[in-house]
């Protein structure tokens, strides 16, 4: 127990630099095991919950876009949408890193691309935000005309029939496909090691420590449960977070008219 | 050479993945919707254990206790003889004749070996997530075309056959197609799989050390590489989003649903 502890210490933030610098070569005790996957879970919170908040902002603004009449605002959006939903999230990490692996010989404010921190986080927020826009874009198009109507004889117009209206409705009928798109979002945070960026001084996630151990053991059938594990808590907490704002979102609503959040198969971009 | 034949294993995928995973799926949906009860949790155990872990996790494990799971069994049956333990510290070790496929066995074996196992991760990864299509979608045909049939005095498995499994294509298409796009997007995790694919080449050939390949070394080029990738991957997307519109446009033609009334009244 108290050796537990003392590998907790030791390498309970080791995907983050602090603590023991080697990792553990040889004769791999199930806690070791327990706190490096644990420690990796830092970084695939970090990419979620930073791509998730950034790309929430951009996701509006992405469909809006494609909703508006202008087609200088509608084009863009909708090929923005076509590129990042149309292809494969690992080829989009694989030539975002070597875009800025190339850019970087241009000119060295690209170097912090080039790490896992800022350039996945781009590659993910680009990701998130085009298939949240198009859940959004939906949901935008299935609002109530009476809503709409009911606004207009009220005299708003332009933004703050937006911001009061057409925007909380908007989020209501989306959320809970934004709910999946937020779990799917923190399982594809496990690609990014697998990419090209680097595990600078084999500072990875979660994915990246158990594939450590699975090739050093030549057995997965410890790493990869403890990882499925870590995974389920990690979905269970999103969904009840955003159980929460769902409630909230609902809550003038009468009680049958209240949407659920339905949770379906998570699937792979 | 090698980067021209990888379409081929891609497209090969493609073709032996989408047919077996749909037979898992269909196998798994049946199995979750039956009477006997171990068998529905065995179907809906398949179903829920895919969901809340990452794929590409369930990839990277499948391969490997795959491959340990048939050294095992054809362990258990060739060298019965063998008293030392399977699982010594950090090796697996079994015996030479048990290897699969043989140490003695040519190369093209060995790549072959690789794709199927690769195939079988496919298919029980994206059997699980057609099953929860299919079984959504057996549930979805109208109650009143199953009680129709009762009605006729078919048998239970009669009015699954005749009338339910004709009927939910239509219903399990949208799942489907969309279970076909994330497939086609899936593949290049055939790379983390250890299969020579389109982004094996693709980093191999694009950058700088191609000595092996090619007598014209060239600067980095693997994002033209990943960009021709990338396009590759966003015409092939748009050519199955037109093909599924018209399979689906075929699929609603005299269906009890909105859709097929609003063909019926067109025409």
């Amino acid at each position: 127990m108290e050796e537990c502890l003392q590998t907790i210490a030791d390498y309970g933030l080791r995907s983050i630099g602090i603590g023991q610098r080697l990792l553990p070569k040889d004769n791999f005790t199930l806690c070791q095991q327990m706190t490096l996957i644990g420690s990796g879970m830092i970084w695939n919170i970090y990419f979620g919950i930073c791509a998730l908040i950034f790309g929430f902002f951009f996701a509006t603004a992405l469909a809006v876009g494609k909703a508006a009449q202008s087609v200088w605002l509608r084009k863009p959006s909708e090929w923005f949408i076509f590129l990042f939903r149309g292809s494969p999230l690992f080829i989009q990490f694989f030539f975002a890193y070597f875009l800025f692996l190339s850019l970087k010989g241009v000119s060295p404010i690209f170097n912090p691309f080039t790490a896992a921190w800022l350039g996945a986080l781009i590659v993910l927020f680009c990701n998130t935000a085009a298939y949240t826009g198009e859940i959004f874009y939906g949901a935008l198009r299935s609002i109530p005309k009476g809503d709409v109507e009911a606004a207009d004889a009220y005299g708003l117009t332009g933004m703050p029939r937006f911001k009061r209206i057409i925007w909380p409705t908007m989020l209501r009928l989306a959320w809970p496909a934004y709910t999946n798109e937020a779990i799917f979002l923190f399982h594809a945070t496990t690609l990014v090691f697998f990419t090209g960026f680097p595990a600078w001084q084999q500072r990875g996630d979660a994915l990246y420590y158990a594939n450590y151990f699975a090739d050093k053991t030549f057995n997965p059938f410890v790493p990869y449960p403890i990882l499925a594990g870590y995974f389920i808590i990690l979905t269970l907490i999103v969904i009840s977070g955003f159980g929460f704002v769902n409630r909230r979102l609902n809550r003038h609503l009468p009680q049958e008219h209240r949407s659920k959040l339905k949770l379906r198969a998570n699937i792979i971009r | 050479m090698g980067f021209y034949a990888s379409f081929g294993t891609v497209l090969l995928l493609l073709a032996i993945t989408a047919p077996t995973a749909l037979a898992f799926g269909f196998f798994g949906a049946s199995a979750a919707r039956s009477n006997v009860a171990p068998l529905r949790w065995l179907g809906k155990g398949y179903i829920s254990v895919v969901r809340g872990v990452p794929d590409i996790a369930f990839f990277l494990f499948f391969i490997i206790a795959l491959d340990q799971g048939i050294e095992y069994l054809r362990h258990k049956v060739t060298c019965s003889d063998w008293d030392q333990p399977i699982r010594q510290g950090n090796d697996f070790i079994v015996c030479d004749a048990a290897k699969m496929p043989l140490g003695s066995a040519p190369q093209w074996m060995h790549e072959s070996y690789g794709f199927a196992l690769a195939v079988l991760t496919f298919a029980i990864v994206f059997g699980a997530f057609a099953a929860n299509v299919l079984f959504g979608a057996m549930r979805a045909v109208p109650r009143a075309q199953i009680e129709t049939a009762e009605a006729y005095g078919m048998t239970r498995k009669q009015s699954f056959w005749r009338i339910l499994v004709p009927q939910m294509w239509v219903f399990a298409l949208p799942g489907l197609s969309n279970l076909w796009m994330v497939l086609i997007k899936a593949t290049p995790l055939l790379f983390l799989l250890g299969i020579e694919d389109i982004v094996y080449w693709a980093r191999e050939l694009g950058g700088t050390k191609t000595s092996r390949f090619t007598d014209y070394p060239h600067g980095d080029w693997r994002v033209w590489y990943f960009l021709f990738l990338l396009i590759f991957y966003l015409a092939f997307t748009k050519v199955s989003e037109i093909v599924l519109e018209r399979l689906m446009t075929r699929l609603t033609h005299g269906q009890a649903t909105t859709g097929g009334e609003a063909q019926r009244k067109a025409a």
